[in-house]
């Protein structure tokens, strides 16, 4: 196979390969074209056009609600995660304390943890907080799932850093806390883009989260109410609504993953190295 | 005047001071000040985690393990110890056994199948060459999408009047309006593509890692030696990648037992419940119809344990041929 693989010239493992990448983008774009595209039984029956995205709009609480309940929750989540990381990495790596092994391994341990064994007591607990069916709730859950990954992500980071930095920083004067703002951050700056691009996609993306946390339906995240909008109309799937659902939620996420590209390999790649 | 620089290493390893420093005045006198706030300042900065750990991690363990051993209904909430009823009751449900099956049946296969893909994909691609960059990123933007997104797109392209129907309906299949989602294989074997689709880039990336840290001068000696292509992959390649395959087997099998959004947007267990997967059952316990946090959260222990058997399993495989 491999020998016959080297022998084939190299235009035809051209065409061969570019064949197998369409494999990977030809649904994506099939999704954009077939959004606009007329097809019985959707909003857009004749000609092409943006019924469907129309209908999508007016779906129940409105798109611009989900979208918007969907960037507070990946917004937040993206803030707690940048925030607890960055303090937790910082003394992990440049600390020493009683507890801190025993602390990190905990920290990690989250991933070990199936997702629905830890969110049927999450459910019960967010209610005792006064939580239940809120955003906020909903985001720092997310965070708390972003955590193994941003933390070893960021003590990484930090241990990566020259200690003469942090050093020469505390010989000027400066306390802990302003060589970590004033210094530090700067040159962790590159983990601090992957764990916030990495927390971003996760609490974009999540499903089962609001799922069982999110019972109001006027709170759900995007996904969910895509995933909802399928079975309305008179026990009909409508598929027209479905791909512009699709494409709303599937165009964010490409344009961050191809701008931040290199952060994204880098952060699969460290957390393989280490893992 | 090195004492601050000093200072600062011995915050780490305090014991290295000579005898001068367990000298309280002598302490003082070099700067002590610093070293002393700095190791608790360790804390301070580790406490956001610390409480994130604590609240959304360590009680939500220690509560699910109580509810398993309680009468804990989704309204009426704790109504006190009744262990080991919900264990009991757990894998006795209707659909336990038939659960498990199906979740290992379709764990095995996407496994094989994604491992298999992902390793072709990265052999194809390991050279670097703005060819084969392009590919990587064409491999790898389907990974960008949430597993909800994925499967919402390809339930658009498996229904009945959609593309996979009328492709089939050329190839002689069908009457160009089959469900692919309406009998129990074509069923799973749908998921499985959508599975492949969405993860074979992302399992490519973590083999490729593997493949880069094979020296080029260990292919030089066996082609001196004169190895064929096959046996270069199978002697030396495939032994050197072991513990990125290990890798990848690991998170691809944990990750398939636990399978939940797939087949809750596409099949919904589906047909006649012949692709109910574990985590499916645990959430219908809890959520949909028998409201029962109480076995839900037992059924979720069985899980969790039965995790960790398998994979302290595949570790312990992974360790013995090692040596």
């Amino acid at each position: 196979m491999l020998a016959l693989w080297r022998n084939l010239a190299v235009p035809t493992q051209r065409v061969l390969t570019g064949g197998l990448a369409l494999i990977f983008l030809v649904p994506l774009v099939w999704a954009a074209v077939a959004s606009v595209a007329p097809q019985p039984g959707t909003a857009q029956t004749e000609g092409w056009g943006l019924d469907n995205y129309a209908r999508l709009a007016g779906y129940q609480a409105g798109l611009t609600r989900y979208i918007l309940n969907s960037l507070l929750i990946s917004g937040m989540t993206v803030v707690f995660t940048l925030v607890v990381s960055l303090f937790g990495g910082y003394a992990f790596a440049m600390f020493s304390f009683r507890g801190k092994n025993v602390l990190f391994i905990t920290t990690l341990a989250i991933l070990m943890v199936p997702y629905a064994t830890l969110l049927i007591p999450l459910y019960v607990l967010l209610n005792g907080l006064g939580l239940q069916d809120s955003l906020i709730g909903l985001a720092l859950v997310l965070t708390m799932f972003q955590l193994p990954f941003a933390t070893f992500m960021m003590r990484i980071s930090f241990e990566s850093v020259p200690r003469e930095l942090a050093e020469s920083a505390y010989v000027d004067g400066c306390g802990t806390f302003q060589a970590l703002t004033r210094v530090l951050v700067p040159a962790v700056k590159p983990g601090l883009i992957t764990v916030g691009l990495f927390a971003f996609l996760a609490a974009w993306n999540d499903f089962i989260a609001p799922l069982i946390l999110i019972n109001n339906p006027d709170k759900v995240p995007l996904p969910l109410a895509v995933a909802n909008i399928r079975g309305q109309v008179m026990g009909v799937v409508d598929y027209g609504a479905t791909e512009a659902g699709v494409v709303v939620l599937a165009v964010p996420c490409i344009i961050l993953f191809l701008i931040l590209q290199r952060h994204y390999v880098r952060g699969f790649m460290s957390g393989a190295l280490k893992g | 005047m090195t004492a601050p620089v000093e200072d600062g290493r011995t915050a780490v390893q305090p014991s290295i001071r000579g005898p001068a420093a367990s000298d309280p005045a002598a302490k003082r006198w070099r700067a002590p000040r610093r070293r002393i706030s700095h190791r608790n300042q360790g804390w301070i900065y580790a406490a956001p985690t610390a409480l994130f750990v604590t609240v959304f991690f360590i009680v939500p363990v220690l509560l699910v393990v109580q509810m398993s051993l309680s009468d804990w209904s989704l309204f009426a909430g704790n109504r006190g110890f009744n262990a080991p009823e919900n264990y009991v009751d757990a894998v006795r449900t209707r659909l336990f056994w038939p659960a498990v099956g199906f979740t290992v049946k379709y764990t095995v296969i996407t496994t094989v199948i994604l491992i298999g893909v992902a390793l072709g994909m990265a052999l194809l691609v390991q050279e670097a060459s703005r060819w084969n960059s392009l590919l990587r990123t064409a491999f790898l933007v389907p990974s960008a999408l949430g597993l909800a997104a994925a499967s919402l797109l390809f339930y658009a392209l498996y229904a009945p009047s959609g593309p996979f129907a009328g492709l089939l309906a050329l190839v002689g299949f069908g009457n160009g309006s089959v469900s692919l989602l309406g009998t129990p294989n074509s069923a799973l074997w749908s998921t499985v593509a959508v599975i492949v689709w969405r993860f074979a880039g992302f399992y490519m990336l973590l083999l490729l890692v593997g493949l880069q840290g094979i020296p080029a001068d260990v292919y030089e000696a066996a082609r001196v030696d004169g190895a064929g292509r096959w046996q270069i992959f199978r002697h030396v390649t495939l032994p050197l990648l072991k513990s990125s395959l290990a890798l990848c087997t690991i998170l691809c099998v944990t990750g398939s037992l636990l399978a939940f959004e797939q087949f809750y947007i596409l099949t919904r267990g589906g047909p006649d419940n012949t692709t109910v997967t574990i985590v499916q059952l645990v959430y219908n316990v809890a959520f949909q119809g028998r409201n029962d946090l109480g076995v839900a959260a037992a059924l979720s222990l069985v899980v969790l344990l039965g995790l960790i058997i398998i994979n302290a399993a595949q570790l312990r495989a992974l360790r013995d041929k090692e040596r």
